[in-house]
């Protein structure tokens, strides 16, 4: 049961004592208040935090907003033949191109290396600090907090939006809101606008979508991504992360007893009181927690972390700022809210409520002197260290310097070859029997290559190109365009009394005449049953 | 089934629609709003789609729609923008000497392109998907040409057929049917075959080709030549070379003396015109054998 307060962030002050101020909140998606989904949403109004974690967010915030936004403004130089953008998805001609990394369709393992990566990461970060991710790096989260900034400026904290929304249509109402909503379109737009700079030149792309001369995906795809930037950032927010996204679901199946979760201590909280000095008074056991309902204020979720673990939370932190600072005031220990594993507070939890007891004891965790007691365990950042995150770690990195080798060391020149199927030989007018061969040389560099073609392995091959009636050579050359492929078709004639099997092995190679770069193919020679 | 008072699940409080399976009642909770609105959202589409697009069936079609849409005008302005796209390399195909496409790299490669995917339609029935042939129809890979491996003799092949009656300047050759006509016997056939087989260097039975000597120059030399090097004006194939249409032991060649097989292949200028019959001729040039 909460009592209504009639003032609202004012300071009480009951029975002479000083207390916090008491937020008049109510958590709108606790388990037990939470309304059937035919019923329209209840609106969260966060209140502004101050503190470590939020001085984290904002940072966290700039980082990954300028990554976004940045990065297709970056350049690289590749030389005359390769475009310039550090980072580019370019599909038309099927390339990826990060810094000095460029990436060919074929090589497509990497991103999914890379994604296996993300996803053992995921584990990784989860299994060790809990829902990070969601908290404080996933774009839904990044988004609202820069919605919410810009509610904040133009609406003003908390109780000014609560005040506005019952206000009645007024023009400065109106202004306000013409205002917000302009300025999230603005963000929007420029968030899906940012988007299709991965995919073309971003200047070029730039000037064209400006002057309406963009391809019409472009325009599409800036619509779409506005929209659900909006829609999402600005009017549904948490509903998102409570009833759209698989991601919480699955965190109950990574979390274990040891990993990070913002932890509401009731072990040192409860009995909570807001009249401490009259409890104490009475004679009363009672808590750390003062009742102040800061740490609901400030939950963008619209829960109550006094509740326990649930899955709303998506442990943004900003209720131990919220906390600690009330904790700072009424003169107590800091980490009422804290981060903290499971492990530990079960620990502190039987020191408060040993067994036979079915109430909390909070004196119980504290010394004389009201400090917390030296047993009570206090979860630091070594609980991250265990077996199963260093399981993980090893295999993520394991994974990440293979990939690395593999780049670092990987064939920039390549060569296939497709033996024709039909017909598998033919018998020529003077008994030798001829192979077609179409060969494709690959130059995975941003410069023109020029290439020799030699055989290995097939005693009496002649080769001919078509086109030259016939004209037998041991060796030829190819010249490859920049980061392109070439196709060849070659014949190789053999002498029937040459042909000891009806196939032979042998080798196609391809040497870069200007580099030692080589790549040999294994093709096979059909003579048929002779 | 009660229809006539709410009927309200103890439990939940909730009214239930009336409806019992086995006991099971089913309770009347409203729809979760963001189903309900996409639900509203998929019938303003639906309408909306239902009056830009064909979509109502009717007795013998269904509406047109207002957009006119239709899948046939689709694929048909796509066939007509990339016609378009090569009406200039078509224009050069239909104005340039089959021989000279050659030395047009772009020009080559559009007629190669386009002649495999004729050759697909119209000769792979008898020459096969890989032009690698079959007894009685030659393989096009090899280069064992009987009227002519140059691409514009294979032009004049292709556009005018072989020993088809319907063309006037149709490719035409008929070897003499020695045995049914009683030319020549038995003996001395079997004795010919044996002689034809050693041209080529095949296993054969010297008396018999010591016999067949005179037979061949009196009979087969003038159109097959002394050494069997074959007439590509007369059509008459190699038999000295490594190929052979209707076989090569000496059965097979037996029997051709006795009775010939004459391939007849239709004549397809009038077909297919200038241009595709100009693409066949530099796609089955290209196949390896082309002189």
């Amino acid at each position: 049961m909460f009592i209504r307060w009639v003032g609202v962030n004012e300071c009480m002050s009951i029975s002479g004592e000083p207390l916090a101020p008491i937020h008049d909140v109510e958590p709108v998606n606790r388990r037990d208040k939470q309304q059937p989904l035919y019923t329209a949403r209840k609106k969260i109004h966060p209140k502004r935090a101050e503190g470590t974690f939020r001085r984290f967010k904002w940072f966290v915030m700039a980082i990954t907003l300028g990554i976004y936004y940045v990065t297709p403004w970056l350049r690289w130089d590749r030389g005359d033949y390769a475009p310039d953008q550090a980072v580019l998805i370019d599909l038309a001609n099927r390339r990826f191109y990060f810094f000095f990394i460029e990436i060919w369709p074929q090589e497509f393992y990497y991103v999914a290396g890379m994604l296996v990566m993300a996803g053992i990461g995921l584990f990784l970060v989860t299994s060790s600090v809990g829902r990070a991710w969601c908290g404080y790096t996933c774009p839904q989260t990044v988004w609202v907090d820069l919605f919410l900034v810009v509610e904040r400026a133009v609406e003003g904290d908390r109780n000014k939006r609560i005040k506005l929304d019952k206000d009645p249509l007024s023009a400065s109402k109106l202004l306000k809101r013409v205002t917000k909503h302009s300025v999230w379109l603005l963000i929007a737009v420029s968030t899906g606008g940012a988007w299709i700079f991965y995919f073309a030149d971003a200047p070029t792309l730039a000037m064209a979508f400006l002057a309406g001369d963009a391809p019409q995906v472009a325009y599409m795809t800036v619509g779409i991504l506005t929209a659900t930037t909006y829609v999402l950032g600005g009017l549904m927010r948490e509903q998102v992360c409570t009833y759209m996204c698989p991601w919480p679901r699955i965190q109950g199946a990574m979390l274990d007893e040891h990993s990070l979760t913002v932890t509401y201590n009731n072990w040192r909280g409860e009995p909570r009181s807001r009249h401490q000095k009259r409890s104490a008074e009475e004679g009363k056991s009672i808590g750390d927690c003062v009742d102040c309902n800061a740490c609901v204020a400030v939950c963008p979720m619209g829960i109550d972390i006094r509740d326990g673990q649930q899955l709303e939370c998506i442990t943004c932190a900003l209720c131990i700022d919220a906390c600690n600072s009330v904790m700072d005031k009424v003169g107590r220990e800091r980490g009422l809210i804290s981060y903290a594993t499971l492990a530990d507070y079960n620990h502190n939890m039987r020191m408060a409520m040993p067994d036979g007891y079915n109430a909390i004891q909070p004196e119980r965790v504290r010394k004389p002197d009201g400090r917390l007691s030296d047993s009570v365990k206090h979860t630091n950042i070594r609980s991250i260290l265990r077996p199963r995150t260093i399981a993980y770690f090893v295999v993520w990195a394991m994974i990440g310097l293979a990939m690395s080798y593999h780049v670092a060391n990987r064939g920039r020149l390549d060569l296939n070859v497709l033996h024709d199927r039909n017909p598998l030989f033919v018998t020529l007018a003077n008994g030798d029997i001829r192979n077609g061969y179409t060969l494709k040389v690959l130059n995975m560099m941003p410069e023109p290559r020029t290439v020799r073609v030699t055989l290995s392995g097939l005693p009496g091959a002649e080769m001919s190109l078509p086109g030259t009636s016939g004209h037998t050579v041991d060796v030829f050359y190819i010249d490859v365009e920049p980061d392109m492929l070439k196709s060849q078709r070659v014949y190789i004639r053999v002498k029937p009394e040459l042909l000891t099997d009806p196939v032979i092995g042998f080798d196609f190679i391809a040497q870069d005449i200007f580099g030692s770069e080589r790549a040999t193919y294994a093709a096979r020679f059909e003579a048929g049953d002779r | 089934m009660d229809n006539d008072k709410k009927n309200i699940d103890e439990i939940s409080g909730v009214e239930t629609t009336g409806h019992v399976w086995d006991g099971i009642q089913e309770l009347n909770n409203p729809l979760p709003r963001w189903w309900l609105w996409t639900f509203y959202g998929c019938i303003v589409f639906a309408i909306g789609y239902a009056i830009y697009y064909p979509s109502i069936p009717l007795i013998n079609e269904a509406t047109k729609g207002v957009s006119g849409y239709s899948s046939r005008a689709e694929v048909a302005a796509e066939l007509q923008a990339a016609s378009d796209a090569n009406s200039d390399l078509v224009a050069q195909l239909a104005s340039i000497d089959v021989a000279d496409i050659a030395q047009n790299e772009a020009l080559q490669r559009f007629a190669i392109a386009g002649g495999a995917s004729a050759f697909k339609v119209y000769c792979s029935q008898c020459h096969g998907s890989g032009a690698q042939g079959f007894v009685g129809y030659p393989n096009l890979n090899d280069d064992a040409w009987i009227w002519g491996g140059a691409v514009d003799q294979i032009y004049s092949t292709i556009a005018h057929g072989i020993r088809y009656d319907q063309d006037e300047d149709t490719r035409l050759s008929e070897m003499p049917a020695f045995g049914r006509d009683g030319i020549l016997s038995a003996a001395e056939i079997r004795d010919l075959a044996n002689y034809v087989r050693s041209l080529s260097g095949q296993d054969h039975d010297a008396a018999s080709v010591a016999a067949a000597t005179p037979l061949f120059a009196d009979n087969c030399a003038a159109c097959h030549g002394e050494a069997g090097e074959g007439n590509q004006d007369l059509g008459a194939p190699n038999l000295s070379d490594a190929v052979w249409l209707y076989g090569s032991d000496t059965d097979a060649i037996a029997s051709q003396i006795q009775n010939p097989s004459h391939g007849v292949m239709p004549a397809w200028l009038d077909r297919l015109g200038d241009v595709t019959v100009k693409k066949l001729s530099v796609y089955v040039h290209s196949l390896g054998g082309g002189e």
